[in-house]
């Protein structure tokens, strides 16, 4: 299990401290934590901000997960903190782990995202947010070995999102789509930038439905750049997410990573849970 | 990179895929094609489906006995005339949902002008809403109809 810093919990709980009692949204309608730590699907962020707080009230949210693939695995904890429904304070850290190589690749992230305009649920427009994740890699020789440019770097994202009630035959659909701008190779775990830097802006999307009120059926598909000229491949999954209530949500998925550092047909298992206060 | 855009390609059907369950929805596309030669003979109304005059009474009933015990929400409804309000909902829902019904009461600006409703406790309402649809057995996706009809009405309820 990763540690997060005292003093960040602390804040954290001053914050709550304030008002905690969040629950202004409806069950399910944030999404839960990806694997950088925004609001989000498991590895797309989204537009909505995590956790159930509106814009009278603050909410915390924590998370943990783990990807299990053929030769790899990655765990990953974060902390979110929703203020008022405009800004999300994420911080994440990863654990990657190498396993043929018994090698461990450790990286912090620190994320901003501003809700700009929109409602996910009540607008006629979709909800727009604008987002930054602030990656240091702690492990950089292999990256460096590998050919990366630098052990740090900042993705930024614009996303949309928009849950239509009652779209599909009375089913509520959800949908997210975000574009991002990016050199990290495998979300930063093998650095940032390289030889082959080609076009920066990566696509991701998101289609979920609410088969009932607890439960969310929905796949992911996540554009990579090839900056290593490793076939760094495209990541996509099937997920279904369980909300029994406010305060808790488990996310299971099967994912398909395809290449990762050159070792072809990475797919396996996704699954995080998720705290809100 | 060849194998990428298969793969791209591949989830993009596979969204899709999953968007186009609402194509072949059963109570859509397929009972109108079956009516189409039957042109006036339109597919049941929301209010038919959810069970006409009886669940709509009954979805009313439970929410008051909700409003009546919720500390967020009471407030608002304190100095409400019970009988009033639940006639006048009543028939707002009825029009709402395609019924036999024509509200021509207040509108929604009117009824909720300086009551400083605030986004925590809209939502708060919607939740005692659905809650009040789940003790009349309302179906998750009728409950989801009827609540795709009210949603667009926010901005007119809220910081009036």
């Amino acid at each position: 299990m990763n540690k997060i810093p005292p003093l960040l919990y602390g804040c954290f709980l001053a914050l709550c401290s304030a008002n905690c009692s969040a629950e202004g949204k409806i069950l399910a309608t944030p999404g839960v934590s990806q694997i950088e730590g925004s609001g989000g699907g498991g590895i797309v962020p989204w537009a909505q901000l995590a956790g159930y707080a509106t814009e009278e009230s603050i909410s915390v949210s924590a998370a943990c997960s783990r990807v299990t693939v053929q030769d790899f695995s990655l765990d990953s904890c974060a902390l979110q903190a929703n203020l008022y429904d405009k800004i999300e304070l994420s911080y994440a850290k990863q654990n990657f782990e190498v396993t043929p190589l018994k090698l461990n690749l450790k990286q912090n992230i620190i994320g901003a995202k501003i809700n700009l305009f929109g409602d996910l649920v009540y607008s006629t427009i979709p909800q727009v947010s604008l987002g930054i994740q602030s990656k240091k890699l702690k492990t950089s020789d292999v990256a460096f070995s590998l050919g990366a440019k630098k052990d740090a770097g900042t993705d930024v994202y614009i996303a949309a999102s928009k849950l239509h009630l009652g779209f599909i035959n009375g089913y509520n659909w959800l949908w997210n789509v975000t574009a991002r701008h990016t050199k990290s190779n495998e979300l930063g775990l093998l650095g940032f930038g390289g030889a082959h830097e080609k076009k920066k802006i990566q696509l991701e999307v998101s289609s979920a439905i609410l088969l009932n009120r607890h439960l969310a059926l929905g796949v992911e598909f996540r554009q990579k750049p090839d900056n290593l000229n490793l076939g760094e491949d495209h990541w996509k999954d099937i997920f279904i997410a369980w909300f029994p209530n406010k305060h808790l949500s488990v996310t299971l998925a099967y994912v398909d990573l395809g290449s990762i550092a050159a070792i072809d047909k990475q797919t396996g298992w996704y699954l995080s849970t998720m705290w809100y206060l | 990179m060849k194998t990428g855009i298969a793969n791209m390609k591949k989830s993009i059907i596979l969204m899709l895929l999953m968007s186009c369950l609402a194509c072949s929805s059963p109570s859509g596309n397929i009972d109108s094609h079956i009516n189409s030669h039957n042109s006036e003979q339109t597919q049941p109304s929301l209010y038919e489906k959810m069970g006409g005059k009886p669940a709509l009474d009954n979805i009313i009933d439970n929410l008051i006995n909700i409003i009546g015990q919720d500390d967020v929400v009471f407030a608002h409804f304190a100095q409400s005339n019970v009988t009033r309000f639940k006639d006048q909902l009543t028939v707002f829902l009825c029009h709402l949902a395609d019924g036999p019904c024509q509200y021509k009461g207040d509108s929604m600006e009117d009824i909720h002008q300086g009551m400083y409703i605030n986004k925590n406790e809209f939502n708060h309402f919607v939740e005692l809403f659905i809650e009040a649809m789940d003790a009349a057995d309302i179906s998750y996706p009728i409950q989801n109809l009827l609540l795709a009809r009210l949603a667009p009405l926010r901005k007119t309820i809220i910081k009036m």
